[in-house]
């Protein structure tokens, strides 16, 4: 790890100033020197900017810590009924505050279950949203990989078990956010604030940028910009969901696969709409929207989750260790859609 | 044998508590203490004492080696190579050795010198600095510039074992010791990286084969397992021109010093090794380590104290490991379970180094009249392995506890009811009896009986594992004049409680209460301690501190006696006091006693005599008792066959360490070598790139561990189990305590599933697969 300077930041404008540089830009900047000495970078929790200063994939001339801006740690009841978190909200924080327990449980759970307790205390949920991929080549400076820059990819013919089924042929990373899931099958929204403090709102499932768009940035944030805020919109009453995580363990690990149901039903118990998203399955959060169309206008049954569960997995394109993410994935998305049914 | 004059005749407790105790009668020299009565009959030994420095522990007291922070001291950083086989050309250290916070660089790989000019695994040492913090050590070993020739390679067991693979070694380069601590034979052929087979046979295979109703095959692989201590490999160094003084991180402080008089031509007299807390060793501590090596060199050069911390990914990768292996592996049976051939043949691999066989379960654990294996060593180009708790016999129990089990299957007779037919130890029977009724085995029922898609299932493995004893082991006890009391010894607490276990011997013996006694271990000033590996340490250092306890407690009683006009034979050590055997209301505080010495302390030094039955097997200062340790575990297990994910609910782990000295101690040894063997059973998994040669998981993030919620309920059960061999006839459980889990899981996960997993970590991938579920790749 390399010195650096401390700056912390008093207000979103002077943060978005000095945030000269997005992590994943400056991871790029040059293939050895790691954007060294000359950027400036953006700290929340630090829980995956520390993790990358020592293992010598960053190194900035100045983090700039935004701990200090008021404000930016609330998570506030909005009169439309959604909520409002600002970016700086613990995951602990989060699991704690009884509304996302009450009204968006599939969220509830996905933060609940990520991690372990020490990180949640720290972690925050704009950091978790921006974290950079756990893909073990990525994350060894000796391997040159695509995303940061270099010519090749060594996922795909290498050490491929925890790498993505979908959309997997010019980078195999899985988005390692676990609360992404929930939060893109809610349809949440991500609010990024510029040196003006002029807004910008998007959909959190656009922000996301698939390696076909930029291989080397898994968001769309731009150089002085902060994600200020999450918002969770207002849902109706007769919304269910619920989130499944499977890790090779329960304790401090990342998903193997984790998904995301939300099911709008009738009266009868009809499928009026249903968004399916999966986690640790394709480099952004991932919508299985064949899933989806299978649920529409169908009364839930062990049945019709399964067919929806094996409509999910169409598509995929397994690399040479990962198949077992298929059963895998069928399995939790049968669980999950029969668990959101049942769930008051 | 005929009774002398140096010797008496002794009565001591034989058997098995549980089962009923008997006596068994043994000469012991004039200057052994009286036979020690079983544990009902004692006021310390065989309690649950909690360890004396566990508050130390909790509230963070404790000083660790990473805490020792000397005057002047420099911060070492090793280079290491990036490349998993080159032939380094040049090493410029010029830019290096002009930073300003350097005070010394140092050559491990040395180009001129054809030895170690090549490096053979990505993470080998090639150079190191020492500098005035950790920041600049980490800059300057950065401006180190290497100019290596990359060299063919190869990271995968399998692919090395082909004539065509690029070789680790050539013929003339090849090391031939052996680094797994498990005796293994020298001087075998090297052919390719293959180096064996060691070879064992007894009777005729080929006969007992034929004689067989049926025979079970099946080839059983483990992974890499690193050892992932808490406390990572530390040292500081501080050469000076009177001698050397190190602190280090170990598991045998006495040796090291050995180690380093060696290396570095000293005289014994002018080295001194130092540990005081330790967090985890399981093999890796065991000797000074190409780090501590780097840092004594360092600290000579810099003349002034060196400190190096590996950090995790070095631990990962250069610090040891448990070697892989493979085996395949044929037993063949008549109708009634009893065994007529076994055939083993291994390949392992401890990387670079030697040491990957399979141990001697095969051979010794059950009755069988013939037997042959052939066990080979395979050079890869990865960090060496090292012993790891339980060396051979883990990965061995593996793989002949499932052929075991599936020989049960096949012949349709319970696994306990074969066992007990063909396991001649009687502990393990009673052990089996005691476990099986406390898991409930009789509620075991026929694999895949559940009718959910979570199946659950029972299972059973033993384990194996000589008894160790180091000869090479002393203790002094001293009495102060003010009644205080002191035990010393070089003996090191690696968390296991020894120091606990030393106070309660000496307090027995002394009629106090352990708290009183001072517990100085851990330097090399002491008494030569053993090591704390091959589960050794108990066995070896209680019974010289009872005896040096007894001594002393002789030189006590001599002087108390003329006071109170007795014999010293008349005299008794209790409840602090001494007293007149026939007439406890007479005598005087222990204090009082202490207060009467001429000097302000006396002192007695005993050494570890001999077992009293006679050792099986001598190999310099190491022995190996009469009787072998036996361990039999049983594990719950529930496993979704939708998700593989499998469960372990409970194990039931019944131990036998001899005389159980602190049940309490033992209870958490074994609790942690059960965790071991479940985290190796279902997670553990060093894994290479095939095409770069480096580990891309040398971290505790993505080398995956067992944490709170794998944690299943454990019940331990110590047996209690007396044979007369000692001032304490206790023995060790580190080791035992770790070979039976990972088979037991893997027999119960039969049991519920009914098929059978041979490949370790069971992971879901390993699961569905065994299930049928992966679909095949189009």
């Amino acid at each position: 790890m390399n010195h650096f300077a401390w700056a912390s930041a008093r207000t979103i404008s002077e943060a978005a100033v000095a945030a000269s540089t997005t992590v994943a830009d400056a991871m790029t900047a040059s293939p050895d020197a790691a954007g060294r000495g000359t950027t400036s970078i953006v700290k929340a929790g630090g829980i995956d900017l520390l993790d990358l200063l020592k293992e010598n994939l960053l190194a900035p001339g100045t983090v700039v810590s935004l701990k200090e801006i008021p404000g930016l740690d609330a998570i506030v009841e909005e009169n439309s009924g959604g909520l409002r978190i600002g970016s700086m909200v613990t995951l602990a924080k989060l699991g704690d505050h009884p509304v996302v327990q009450q009204r968006y449980p599939a969220v509830f759970d996905a933060v609940r279950n990520s991690a372990s307790p020490q990180i949640r205390n720290v972690a925050t949920l704009g950091g978790n949203l921006l974290q950079r991929p756990r893909c073990w080549y990525f994350r060894a400076a000796e391997h040159h990989c695509l995303r940061k820059g270099g010519g090749h990819c060594f996922a795909i013919s290498g050490e491929n078990q925890y790498h993505a089924i979908f959309d997997n042929r010019s980078c195999a990373i899985v988005h390692p956010s676990t609360a992404a899931t929930a939060l893109v099958a809610i349809g949440a929204t991500v609010e990024l604030t510029n040196a003006e403090g002029a807004v910008r709102r998007v959909l959190l499932e656009d922000f996301f940028v698939p390696p076909d768009k930029d291989i080397q940035r898994e968001n769309d944030l731009e150089p002085q910009e902060i994600l200020t805020a999450i918002l969770l919109p207002p849902l109706s009453a007769s919304l269910r969901m619920a989130h499944l995580k499977q890790g090779e363990k329960d304790s401090f690990d990342w998903p193997l696969a984790d998904v995301a149901v939300v099911l709008d039903l009738d009266q009868e118990g009809g499928c009026k709409r249903a968004v399916i998203v999966l986690g640790a399955a394709a480099p952004v959060p991932y919508r299985a929207k064949a899933a989806e169309a299978a649920l529409a206008g169908r009364r839930i049954d062990e049945n019709v989750a399964k067919e929806a569960a094996n409509a999910a997995l169409h598509g995929a394109t397994p690399l040479t260790k990962n198949a077992y993410k298929l059963p895998l994935f069928e399995t939790l998305v049968r669980r999950a859609i029969l668990k959101a049914a049942v769930r008051p | 044998m005929a009774t002398d004059r140096t010797t008496r005749t002794e009565r001591f407790p034989s058997g098995i508590a549980s089962v009923g105790l008997g006596e068994v009668e043994r000469q012991v020299a004039l200057d052994e203490p009286p036979p020690l009565p079983p544990n009902a009959a004692l006021a310390v030994i065989g309690k649950s004492i909690p360890r004396h420095n566990g508050r130390a522990k909790v509230t963070g007291a404790t000083h660790f080696t990473v805490d020792v922070i000397l005057p002047g001291m420099l911060h070492g950083r090793i280079l290491r190579a990036s490349l998993p086989h080159a032939k380094i050309r040049a090493i410029d250290i010029s830019a290096a050795t002009r930073h300003p916070g350097v005070r010394a660089v140092v050559l491990i790989a040395r180009p001129d010198d054809p030895t170690t000019a090549v490096v053979r695994y990505s993470g080998a040492p090639i150079a190191a600095v020492a500098a005035v913090s950790m920041a600049a050590a980490e800059e300057a070993v950065h401006l180190i510039r290497v100019d290596c020739e990359p060299l063919p390679f190869v990271v995968d067991m399998d692919k090395a074992r082909k004539q065509t693979a690029p070789l680790v070694y050539d013929g003339a380069s090849a090391p031939t010791g052996n680094a797994s601590g498990f005796p293994a034979p020298t001087g075998l052929p090297l052919n390719g990286n293959v180096r064996g087979p060691a070879t064992d046979t007894r009777g005729n295979a080929a006969q007992g084969f034929a004689q067989a109703d049926i025979v079970v095959e099946g080839e059983y692989r483990t992974e890499v397992q690193t050892h992932c201590c808490l406390e990572p490999h530390a040292i500081v160094a501080d050469w000076r021109a009177d001698g050397l003084t190190v602190h280090v991180s170990t598991q045998f402080t006495a040796g090291v010093r050995h180690e380093l008089a060696q290396a570095f031509g000293l005289p014994l007299s002018r080295v001194r090794v130092i540990v005081d807390g330790m967090g985890g060793g399981f093999g890796s501590k065991s000797s000074l380590g190409n780090y501590g090596r780097i840092a004594v060199t360092l600290s000579r050069q810099a003349q002034a104290p060196v400190r190096i911390v590996l950090d995790r990914q070095e631990e990962q990768i250069d610090s040891g490991n448990r070697p892989g292996t493979w085996q395949r592996l044929r037993v063949g049976a008549r109708r009634d379970g009893s065994l007529t051939a076994i055939s083993l043949v291994s390949y392992g691999t401890a990387g670079v180094a030697l040491g990957a066989g399979v141990g001697n379960f095969a051979q010794a654990l059950y009755t069988c009249p013939n037997f042959e294996s052939a066990q080979h060593d395979v050079f890869i180009n990865a960090g060496p392995g090292c012993s790891m708790r339980g060396p051979g016999n883990t990965p061995g129990a593996w793989g002949l506890e499932q052929a075991i089990d599936e020989l049960a299957e096949r012949l349709s007779i319970d696994p306990l009811a074969l066992r007990d037919r063909i396991d001649p130890s009687l502990v393990r029977r009673e052990e089996r009896r005691i476990g099986a009724e406390l898991i409930g085995w009789k509620r075991r029922h026929a694999p895949g009986a559940d009718l959910g898609p979570v199946k659950h299932g029972l299972g059973v493995a033993q384990s194996l594992w000589g008894a160790n004893v180091q000869i090479n082991s002393a203790c002094e006890v001293r009495v102060m004049r003010d009644g205080s009391v002191e035990v010393l010894s070089s003996v090191q607490d690696i968390g296991t409680g020894i120091g606990t276990v030393l106070a309660q011997v000496v307090a027995e013996v002394l009629g106090l209460r352990p708290e009183a006694i001072t517990v100085r271990i851990g330097d090399t000033e002491f008494p030569a301690g053993p090591p704390s590996y091959g589960s050794r340490t108990t066995a070896s250092i209680t019974p010289p501190a009872r005896t040096a306890a007894w001594r002393v407690l002789q030189s006590l009683f001599r002087d108390a006696a003329l006071v109170l006009n007795v014999a010293p034979s008349d005299l008794i050590a209790r409840d602090g006091r001494i007293l007149i055997r026939d007439d406890p209301s007479r005598g005087m505080s222990f204090g009082e006693a202490a207060a009467r010495l001429r000097t302000d302390r006396i002192s007695a030094v005993a050494a570890r005599s001999d077992d009293y039955g006679g050792f099986r097997q001598r190999m310099g200062d190491a022995a190996l008792a009469q009787q072998d340790l036996g361990g039999v575990q049983f594990a719950a297990v529930a496993v979704d066959t939708e998700t593989g994910i499998v469960r372990v609910e409970r194990v039931v782990a019944v131990q036998d360490c001899g005389r159980p000295m602190n049940p309490l101690q033992i209870e958490s040894q074994v609790q942690g070598g059960v965790l071991m063997g479940l985290s190796y059973a279902l997670f553990e998994n060093r894994i290479l790139d095939q095409y770069t040669g480096r580990m891309v998981n040398p971290n505790l993030e993505q080398y995956k561990l067992a944490g709170p919620r794998e944690t299943p309920e454990i019940d331990v059960v110590v047996l209690e189990n007396y044979q007369g061999n000692s001032a304490t006839d206790a023995y060790g459980v580190a080791e035992p305590s770790n070979i039976a889990t990972a088979p037991a899981i893997a027999n119960a996960v039969f049991n519920a599933i009914g098929v059978r997993l041979r490949t370790l970590p069971m992971t879901p991938a390993v699961v569905l697969a065994a299930l049928g579920k992966i679909p095949s790749r189009s």
